[in-house]
């Protein structure tokens, strides 16, 4: 029965399997995020009501809560990938971790920019020190030193681990952001969307908000697999079946 | 529909400014998660080829 | 084990007396930046008294942040660190004598010269204390932190300008809970939990970094 176990963690954690699993994968979550983001922004910029306090500037939630949340749920993928492979010596959970830092620093920029764009007509100002979002563009820094850091050492399986090791410290900083907000209530609102109440939330701004966020995090699994296959590709050069895969890339 | 003409989904009753240049920077955004790789890819099969000559010279 | 630390401490001691200059350069630092903010910002007192706990926090970190490569860069440089990860001992222990070596000579000596700059600022004399207790923890925690950076960025070139880069965002809760200790304390309001906030961080630093450190050393001299 163990050994059972065994060969499936083996094959699960082959590069080449993934390569060749990822693949429908990507296609069809690729395209069925498209029709979501698509849905739920056409929805929201268009038919959703225009809200009593804030009116149209609030249609900017479809983006930012998406990109906000992803953030956040990125850089767990990357400390939880990064100590799957320090543990075990997966070099696949390295490649994930690293195909993800990219996107994660994306989302976290947008979540970023959206909220100082949606603040200047709710608040007044284009920033505000605020206690989330000081503790979002922590993240994003700390986003800027991964990269960095791949990017600083001399071979890339050093990169992988110095990157693991400082994600794992950084792990410290997502409590701080989930219970910032309710720890020191300053400007940015609490936490609107929890699983356990039901959303204080209209319908017609709930669902196309929901399917944003689906949407997005199904687009991050896509972006995800086609950058892992990448990096395997770059470092699996040496394997026969990768140099395969690499002339039929070039032959596209 | 939320809005009674085109110019006034444009305008998002004066918030049209930052409705849309949030919505810009998203697309700016999508759009680097899309073409990035693309790019990566093109790399990545030059740097092969390259190898490959200086290989078998 | 205790022999062990005893000499591993004194040696790192020894060895960082024998660099003088370099021990006194955070503190020059220090007292430079802290007096630059009255000429640049504003020569009021009551301003200056509100800005006072963010000043000398600020300075003290960036101060210790300087000195915080020497940590394993000599015995990089001439091979003493993969005898130590080779050791015998565990190097846990080992790096956790540089970290207390690190914070005796640098964040020990910033907080015990803090006081006389929080005059130079306008800071009430009764924060004074807090200010300095809050100091201590602050200064250990970046020691501690900050040796997990060093470690990772000790075999590379621009090593020094990355290690400010990765170690800053987990340094900025350090930083919050330190300063909001001291602003609540000169602002007659309750400080104790702030206080309690970032003992509980130094302790969860002292517990973890010393792992990650070494795991951190491992991936540089194997690069």
């Amino acid at each position: 029965m163990w050994q059972i176990f065994v060969r499936w963690f083996h094959k699960c954690s082959s590069p080449k399997w993934f390569y060749q699993m990822s693949k429908p994968w990507s296609f069809w979550l690729g395209w069925a995020a498209f029709v979501l983001i698509g849905v739920a922004l056409v929805w929201g910029l268009a038919f959703s009501p225009v809200e009593r306090v804030q009116g149209n500037s609030y249609r900017i939630i479809f983006i930012h809560v998406p990109s906000a949340f992803l953030s956040e749920a990125i850089y767990m993928t990357i400390a939880i990938a990064g100590a799957v492979g320090l543990i075990w010596r997966i070099k696949l959970a390295f490649y994930v971790a690293k195909a993800c830092i990219p996107i994660g620093m994306t989302m976290a920029f947008l979540a970023l920019a959206t909220g100082a764009i949606w603040g200047k007509p709710t608040w007044g100002d284009w920033w505000v020190w605020d206690m989330r979002i000081t503790s979002m563009l922590i993240l994003f820094l700390l986003y800027l030193g991964l990269w960095a850091l791949h990017n600083a050492m001399e071979r890339p399986e050093s990169g992988d681990r110095a990157a693991a090791i400082l994600a794992l410290v950084g792990v410290v900083n997502i409590p701080i952001i989930k219970y910032s907000v309710n720890l020191v209530t300053t400007l940015h609102q609490p936490a609107t969307l929890k699983f356990t109440e039901k959303a204080p939330m209209h319908i017609s701004m709930l669902v196309p908000l929901l399917l944003s966020i689906l949407g997005f995090y199904l687009a991050f699994l896509a972006w995800m697999f086609i950058r892992a296959r990448l990096e395997i590709l770059k470092r699996e050069r040496k394997a026969l079946w990768a140099q395969k895969e690499i002339e039929q890339l070039g032959g596209l | 529909m939320a809005f009674e003409s085109f110019s006034a989904f444009l305008k998002m009753g004066e918030h049209g400014l930052y409705v849309w240049l949030a919505y810009g920077l998203a697309t700016i955004v999508v759009l680097f998660n899309i073409l990035g790789p693309r790019y990566l890819a093109k790399q990545l099969v030059k740097d092969h080829q390259r190898k490959l000559r200086r290989e078998q010279a | 084990m205790i022999a062990i630390l005893r000499t591993t401490l004194t040696r790192e001691m020894t060895l960082a007396f024998r660099r003088r200059a370099d021990l006194l350069n955070p503190l020059f630092f220090f007292v430079v930046v802290v007096s630059l903010f009255p000429i640049g910002v504003t020569l009021d007192l009551a301003k200056l008294a509100l800005m006072a706990p963010g000043i000398l926090w600020v300075s003290a970190l960036l101060a210790s942040l300087l000195s915080l490569d020497l940590m394993f860069r000599n015995d990089f440089d001439d091979g003493t660190l993969e005898q130590m990860l080779l050791a015998a001992v565990p190097p846990q222990l080992l790096v956790l004598c540089k970290i207390i070596s690190h914070w005796l000579v640098t964040g020990l000596p910033l907080t015990v010269l803090s006081p006389v700059l929080s005059v130079m600022l306008a800071l009430p004399a009764k924060a004074v204390p807090v200010l300095m207790l809050s100091l201590l923890l602050g200064t250990l925690s970046l020691s501690l932190i900050g040796s997990v950076g060093a470690a990772l960025t000790v075999g590379l070139r621009k090593g020094g300008l990355l290690l400010t880069i990765l170690i800053m965002p987990i340094l900025v809760p350090v930083l919050i809970f330190g300063t909001s200790t001291v602003q609540a304390m000169a602002t007659d309001q309750p400080w104790q939990g702030y206080l309690a906030l970032l003992g509980a961080f130094t302790a969860g630093a002292f517990a973890l970094t010393p792992w990650l450190t070494v795991a951190a050393l491992n991936v540089t001299v194997g690069d």
